[in-house]
């Protein structure tokens, strides 16, 4: 066969199901007997939890139980949600409890569950059950909770200071006192939430017989579920399996283990049969992790030719109530800065705030679009001060290729220093300029400013640590109809993994990709797994299918000798076969040799032999892959409505060796549009009690097809060192710089007004805002009257 | 239970009668009392577009219409799409082409307002394909892919009809 299927532009073999409505996403399974959930949440942000009445919701008819903290199984019933993420700077580690009892601490916390015949009459009993809330005074506003004296989001915490800690390197205060330039920006920077379109459900099923607790959840990590409900349940792991079916989307907080992850286990084992819980969107709003609030003081130094002397400042974070996933991404945010520039000191002052809302955990690009979006801003300040152009002023700074690989100075989240481990940071600016046509725009600017149109050009550039560890593990295995199985923890969201490791074992073991069976998602078919998130599937789970595939064919190349008598050197492996290279003697198919590699009943395998063709492969990445981009925008400004059109949108990315460029593009383009979101959209508004404003897709509004235009993108592939496949991670770069870029470009289109714009988003309310304080705005003359 | 009554409604060309109840939503009759579950919900309240079905032949969010209302009438759902041999429509096989979808949960709707469209349009300009599915949200593609294969049946379709 000898076709390449690694690198091909391949279609993906998950869509035919998909397209047919036939894919199988959790609230599509129904089981018999199964019954439906609905919570009762905290309408407060803060509250101490008095007595709960549920005797008119139990008499409704079709209402089976309504369980509170006090009916969950002893295990659980006061022990919080345990995490396994543990940081030096984080003082206690804070998660909710499977079902709040004595306190909530943000809008939507359950604290109790009903279980009905179905989710209508779930919902009608959930409004009957009383709740004695007394409200407690709650921290909304993050600059306002940090300050003495503010109402803390914890009855129990003194303070709302989660963590305060320091990065950084190199002499700052040195380095400022002898710049030539010193420039400051205070930036507020809001990300909104992730909205995969199928919000999050669990469905649970006890089976007594076998002592098996199934659990469907539209996660993104299966594995790290089973051993938080493990450790929850107080039940042997290998008692729980749990199966991430198709999931309608990701981007980050379905990675988080929730409450109802917890509680619909709890109780479908106790009732004795199945509950499915689906969350609405409503919900989704309430209570699915977000990202939300940054307030950056920075300020950097130059010295007289434009080279960067140092940034330093400080950085406040809203992380919400909890901290399921530590403070990893403030942290990433913290450790981001310096970005693809030699930076020579840097020094950031971070202070995480708890705050009466849903807590703030990844959300796609992590932390990394506020790092990015203050540096990039913080440049664009520097050359239009200096008065030297932007791509200019990036250009002198730029770490060049033979500086790699290149250490940063800092320590990343993965706990190893930030070494860049490879890119071709100035070809990636170069390839950006062209694709957006840069050099010319100074024309198109003038000419459309003549013709009374306002259009700008705006960059940003970022290195993003991709492919995190600790693994991801592939079993790769010969069936005996000589089709090969391949398990892995490696959950889909809708990246296509199934389709990468068809094309990565049918090219290593000379198959045709139908002829590989991909199962992921699902506890049993691997022991150990990670999760989706960080962009690591591709550098960890990759690998491992190589690997693993390599492994294989070298036990069936060695049993093949073996039976054919000859030397391995004089085999090959094409088209499923094994073939003496060279000759006439008959081979041997792969079905054969899987028969063969079992043995026969009561007959001992030769010495050396091992049974079956297959292998588990866990690749272990020694640090993180940087994959670094460059995107470019060119925007025009409506100065009347405020409205903002992407004229073209540019992308210069290196994530390097591509699998298959299909996905990848497509996850640049959907990368995008979510950056297009936070940068000109998206805005999760909570009030001073921390009560949140924008619950629907009304008040909150994504990014439709008029808004995301078709994204110019181009390729540098700089194979990574650190896997044998020179892959790095693809998913969140496409969001990363957007903002940064849009808002620049918005920046740019407004400069006759003189208008800076230091926040995000920036929608057309505020745009209008801003110009109106410009003496030379006026919109009537602009209008020609 | 609450009171429930019969209706008739053709699905995908086979008529089903059923006893609702009055309240169920023509979403949650379509998924769970027929168990078609390519219908997707997405929001529920009318905006994400993921429900989208044809109606006597028009789109309409199954969300916001109970199931009450379709007695004596036609729905058509992602699953009548493909041939009775699974052979993908058009309009299907060139998502796959353009990786018109990631998770694949909005898919459904997409593909029912694009029937519609490549239906009542045959001449929509890209704006117009846009315009069109605006209605409907993904999270996941950034849209291109999704109007490239739209604008690859329409130019299909012109070619055949010329």
């Amino acid at each position: 066969m000898g076709f390449r299927t690694i690198g091909a532009r391949v279609e993906r073999s998950e869509d035919p199901r998909l397209l047919t409505g036939h894919g199988e996403y959790v609230d599509d399974i129904h089981l018999p007997g199964m019954l439906y959930a609905c919570f009762v949440r905290s309408s407060f942000g803060h509250a101490k939890v008095g007595r709960i009445d549920a005797s008119a919701a139990l008499e409704m008819p079709g209402v089976h139980a309504v369980f509170t903290a006090a009916d969950l199984p002893a295990s659980m019933r006061k022990t919080r949600i345990p995490m396994y993420l543990p940081n030096p700077a984080l003082k206690v580690m804070l998660n909710p409890y499977p079902l709040a009892f004595d306190e909530v601490c943000f809008v939507g916390e359950a604290v109790a569950v009903v279980i009905a015949d179905n989710r209508y009459i779930a919902e009608d009993a959930a409004q009957m059950v009383d709740v004695d809330y007394e409200p407690l005074s709650a921290a909304s506003d993050c600059r306002e909770a940090v300050k003495g004296g503010a109402a803390t989001a914890h009855a129990a915490l003194p303070d709302n200071k989660a963590a305060v800690y320091k990065v950084g390197y190199g002499d700052v205060n040195a380095a400022f006192a002898s710049a030539a330039h010193v420039y400051r920006e205070d930036f507020w920077q809001h990300r909104g939430c992730a909205h995969p379109m199928e919000c999050r459900g669990v469905l649970a099923d006890y089976d007594k017989r076998a002592n098996l607790l199934t659990v469907w959840s539209a996660t993104q990590a299966p594995h790290i579920c089973k051993r938080t409900l493990a450790d929850l349940l107080g039940r042997n792991p290998e008692e729980i399996r749990v199966i991430a079916p198709d999931v309608g989307g990701g981007f980050g907080p379905k990675l988080i283990f929730y409450q109802e992850e917890a509680v619909i286990p709890a109780v479908a084992e106790l009732l004795g049969r199945p509950v499915k819980w689906v969350e609405d969107r409503r919900e989704h709003f309430l209570t699915t992790t977000q990202e939300r609030d940054q307030y950056w003081s920075v300020e950097i130094a130059l010295d007289e030719g434009g080279k960067l002397k140092g940034v330093r400042g400080s950085m406040l974070h809203d992380n919400g109530a909890y901290t399921p996933w530590g403070i990893v991404m403030p942290y990433i945010s913290s450790t981001t800065v310096p970005g693809p520039y030699v930076l020579p000191t840097y020094e950031l002052n971070v202070t995480i705030a708890y705050t009466n809302k849903v807590p703030t955990t990844p959300v796609r690009g992590a932390g990394r679009p506020q790092a990015v979006f203050a540096m990039e801003r913080l440049m664009d300040r520097a050359a239009r001060e200096m008065n030297i152009d932007p791509a200019e002023l990036r250009r002198r700074n730029l770490i060049q290729p033979e500086q790699m690989p290149y250490k940063v100075g800092l320590t990343f989240r993965d706990g190893k220093p930030v070494i860049y481990d490879s890119g071709d940071y100035p070809a990636t600016l170069e390839m950006a300029l062209q694709l957006s046509d840069y050099a010319n725009f100074p024309q198109r600017q003038k000419a459309a400013l003549e013709k009374g149109r306002h259009i700008g050009i705006g960059m940003g550039a970022y290195v993003e640590g991709t492919g995190l560890g600790p693994f991801e593990g592939v079993t790769v295995r010969v069936m005996e109809n000589g089709k090969i199985y391949v398990s892995s923890g490696a959950a889909s969201q809708g990246q296509g993994h199934k389709t990468m490791f068809q094309q990565i074992v049918a090219e290593e073991l000379s198959v045709k990709m139908e002829d590989v069976v991909v199962t992921i998602g699902d506890t049993t078919a691997i022991a150990l797994g990670t999760g989706t998130f960080a962009s690591r599937i591709t550098p960890n789970a990759a690998p491992s299918a190589m690997l693993a595939s390599r492994d294989v064919k070298a036990q069936a190349l060695r049993l093949a000798a073996r039976i054919l008598e000859v030397n391995e050197d004089e085999l090959q492996l094409v088209d499923s076969r094994v073939e003496v290279k060279g000759g006439n003697r008959p081979g041997l198919s792969l079905a054969d040799l899987a028969k063969r590699s079992l043995g026969m009943p009561g007959f001992s395998f030769a010495p050396g032999q091992t049974p079956g063709l297959q292998n588990t492969t866990y690749f272990t990445p020694p640090q993180a892959a940087y994959c670094n981009g460059m995107h470019i925008v060119e925007v025009e400004v409506d100065i009347l409505t405020g409205g903002v059109t992407i004229l073209n949108y540019a992308v210069a990315h290196d994530s390097g060796n591509l699998i298959n460029p299909l996905i990848v593009d497509g996850q640049i383009q959907g990368g995008v549009a979510h950056g297009i979101g936070n940068a000109l959209l998206e805005w999760m508004a909570y009030d001073e009690n921390a009560q949140p404003q924008t619950t629907n897709f009304a008040d909150y509004l994504l990014p439709m097809t008029t808004d995301v235009p078709k994204i110019v993108s181009g390729h540098i592939e700089t194979p990574s060192p650190l896997n044998p496949l020179g892959v790095k991670g693809a998913g969140e770069g496409g969001t990363i710089p957007a903002a940064a870029a849009i808002i620049a470009a918005v920046e740019n289109a407004l400069q006759p007004y003189g208008v800076h714009i230091a926040e995000t988003p920036i929608t057309p309310e505020r745009i209008i805002e801003m110009l109106h304080q410009s003496p030379a705005y006026d919109p009537m003359k602009s209008v020609g009257l | 239970m609450s009171e429930t009554r019969q209706i008739t409604v053709t699905v995908n060309g086979t008529a089903h009668t059923a006893e609702v109840e009055p309240r169920t939503t023509l979403a949650d009759f379509l998924r769970h009392q027929l168990e078609l579950t390519g219908t997707h919900l997405g929001c529920e309240h009318g905006v994400c577009g993921a429900c989208t079905i044809l109606f006597d032949g028009y789109s309409t969010r199954a969300c916001l219409m109970l199931a009450v209302q379709t007695d004596g009438h036609a729905i058509t759902t992602v699953e009548g799409l493909a041939g009775k041999d699974g052979t993908l429509a058009p309009i299907q096989a060139a998502f796959q082409k353009h990786h018109g979808l990631q998770c694949g949960f909005c898919t459904p709707g997409m593909l029912m307002t694009l029937t519609e469209l490549l239906r009542d349009q045959p001449n929509a300009t890209e704006e117009e394909v846009r315009d069109v599915l605006s209605g409907n949200l993904c999270r996941c593609t950034g849209y291109s892919g999704i109007v490239d294969a739209a604008m690859e049946v329409l130019a299909q379709q012109r070619g055949k009809g010329a």
